[in-house]
């Protein structure tokens, strides 16, 4: 089993939750996370004083999966959430050593 | 900081002045009503005033100018009321205000200073606050900066008729002025949000609207010194009296208490602590023009049809120029169209136009506010350089703008003049020392005794779990998305 999270622009969340939707994945948690890449921030003002956002908004999709399901599932979202442009964000992959359904106690691959 | 010297200078002149010009005048806007006191031959007067109008006999035609008939008496008194009820709504507007532009972990706090204070305003208006504020300075009195008619209010039956007065009943004219004393009360709380000690406050703002507010009222609305200069200082319905007095306690407040944490960076750099909810900012400002409508409109004592509506129109001409000045110097000076500038923008022409809202046509309304947009947007960039941390814009709308919108009244519409500037700028340092000075000392003397501060641990927690263990936003999501 694998873990992976990808770190994304808010507005792709959407259609990479339908490429994953679309080959078979489950399950998926989403969370709203801040941080910076190589994009860095942004300047705005509040009542004449500008401030620098250091900290981006970003979605963070948890998705564990079997390995057989992992390449199709990178490719689908690497090709959903890319825009070209600067920020779109990243992918890691870990590696997920057990998974239990609560409800069923059924572990494993039967689990995710 | 404080330049006492200077002022208290100021001050001796300003009594020397009163001193000269002892002379009574009739009345303007919100000037006293009779006493309470010596009514007892009132009370015939009104009886004949009723039977004449169901009857008309011709016996008893020299009754005291028969005074307003009762169906004009009914409908003063119904507007009089209707225009407490409005200014009673401008403290749900401030509450939104002032919260939606703290910090969440703050809200908690600010709504309950909010909910207090009006209650605290009409308690103290009712034991004191009244009858200082007016308590009918005879012209035979020898000073007429202090009389004190008593404790507690009541009437007889002729309060409640128009002999009390042709525009209300002695029981409105309280209602409606304690909801003054109450706003001059609500607008320290903006510009010490967010590190002023609850019950720290709580005292300062009791004995604020109990004793500040009512006395230096008296000078001019309870027919005193200010209101018997030779050219009498005016002031229609508080941009001085209600705003400037509010201002002048809140700079006092904020200049004791110091900034919040982290306003102000070691390398001199405004680092700024965004409000919460700019929705509930737009929402109290609008409250507040609306309740604008019952400051101003009330203040015309009467529902005089020509002098309410034009007030209405006045009031609402200074408001959108306030809101439409402020946008284009926050369009030129910071770039960006800021919306909460604007909203105090809106708020700055509404102070603005407060002290001649019945002096003014359409052009010189619109002066006023766009004049006070201009301001205010200045003043907030102003007192950001010299350090002094107004969460809300307070000072810059209340102050400010309350001083411009008193000075305009020498300036500009039917009284513009020499004498009548004089008067104002007379009127505008009295107030700005002796309430300043008030409000130092008591904030001064709680500090010593109780602390005004809260610790930087707390600061930093907010005020909601400090002061109160509580939270504005306690669900981690809303009930809505937590289904299944």
């Amino acid at each position: 089993m694998k873990k992976i999270e990808a770190i994304i622009k808010p507005f792709k969340l959407e259609e990479v939750k339908d490429a994953l939707a679309d080959l078979g994945i489950e399950g998926m948690t989403v969370s709203e996370v801040k941080g910076f890449g190589r994009q860095k921030g942004h300047t705005e003002i509040y009542r004449g004083s500008e401030y620098t956002v250091d900290f981006l908004p970003k979605i963070k999709i948890e998705v564990v999966l079997g390995d057989a399901l992992l390449e199709g599932a990178l490719a689908a979202i690497v090709k959903a959430a890319k825009t070209g442009k600067i920020g779109d964000g990243k992918v890691f992959v870990s590696p997920v050593d057990e998974a239990i359904r609560i409800r069923t106690d059924e572990t494993g691959d039967k689990a995710v | 900081m404080l330049k006492s010297q200077s002022k208290l200078a100021c001050l001796a002149a300003v009594l020397a002045t009163a001193a000269w010009f002892a002379n009574p005048e009739a009345a303007f806007s919100q000037d006293a009503a009779p006493a309470p006191e010596p009514v007892v031959t009132t009370v015939t007067a009104t009886e004949t005033t009723v039977v004449a109008t169901t009857a008309a006999p011709a016996e008893e035609a020299p009754a005291e100018d028969a005074g307003p008939s009762i169906e004009l008496f009914t409908t003063n008194n119904l507007w009089m009321m209707i225009a407490a009820a409005l200014v009673f709504i401008m403290h749900l507007g401030f509450a939104c205000v002032e919260s939606g532009l703290c910090r969440a972990k703050n809200t908690v706090n600010i709504l309950f200073k909010n909910s207090l204070i009006p209650c605290i305003g009409i308690i103290t208006y009712a034991f004191v606050g009244f009858n200082l504020m007016y308590p009918g300075f005879a012209d035979t009195d020898s000073q007429f900066w202090f009389k004190f008619a008593g404790f507690g209010i009541g009437t007889d039956e002729a309060g409640v008729t128009s002999a009390y007065n042709v525009g209300y009943t002695y029981w409105t004219d309280f209602l409606f002025q304690a909801m003054f004393a109450a706003t001059a009360a609500t607008i320290v709380s903006g510009a010490v949000a967010e590190r002023v000690k609850l019950g720290s406050f709580l005292i300062f703002s009791t004995i604020f609207v109990a004793i500040a507010y009512p006395l230096a009222g008296s000078w001019k609305w309870g027919n005193g010194w200010l209101n018997r200069l030779e050219t009498p200082f005016y002031d229609f319905a508080g941009s001085t009296l209600v705003h400037s007095v509010g201002g002048w306690g809140a700079l006092a407040g904020v200049l004791i208490l110091g900034p919040r944490l982290g306003k102000f960076l070691p390398n001199g750099k405004v680092k700024p602590i965004l409000g919460h909810s700019m929705p509930l900012a737009t929402i109290g400002v609008f409250l507040l023009w609306l309740g604008w409508f019952g400051f101003n409109g009330g203040s015309v004592l009467s529902a005089d049809p020509g002098l309410v509506s034009l007030t209405l129109v006045t009031t609402s001409l200074a408001a959108s120029a306030g809101a439409v000045g402020a946008m284009i110097i926050s369009w030129i000076i910071l770039k960006k169209p800021d919306l909460s500038m604007t909203l105090n923008g809106i708020l700055a022409g509404l102070v603005g136009i407060t002290a001649g809202a019945d002096q003014m046509d359409m052009n010189t309304s619109l002066i006023i506010g766009l004049v006070a947009g201009v301001l205010v947007v200045v003043s907030v960039i102003f007192f950001d350089k010299i350090k002094v941390d107004d969460p809300v814009g307070a000072l810059s709308v209340h102050l400010v703008c309350g001083i411009w919108g008193t000075l305009a009244v020498g300036l500009l519409g039917a009284k513009a003049g020499m004498p009548q500037f004089m008067s104002q700028l007379t009127g505008v340092v009295a107030y700005g020392v002796f309430t300043f000075i008030f409000a130092f000392v008591l904030f001064f003397i709680i500090k010593l005794i109780l602390g005004l501060r809260v610790s930087e641990e707390e600061e930093h927690g907010g005020l909601d779990l400090g002061e109160h263990g509580q939270e504005a936003y306690p669900d981690f999501q809303a009930d809505s998305e937590r289904l299944a």
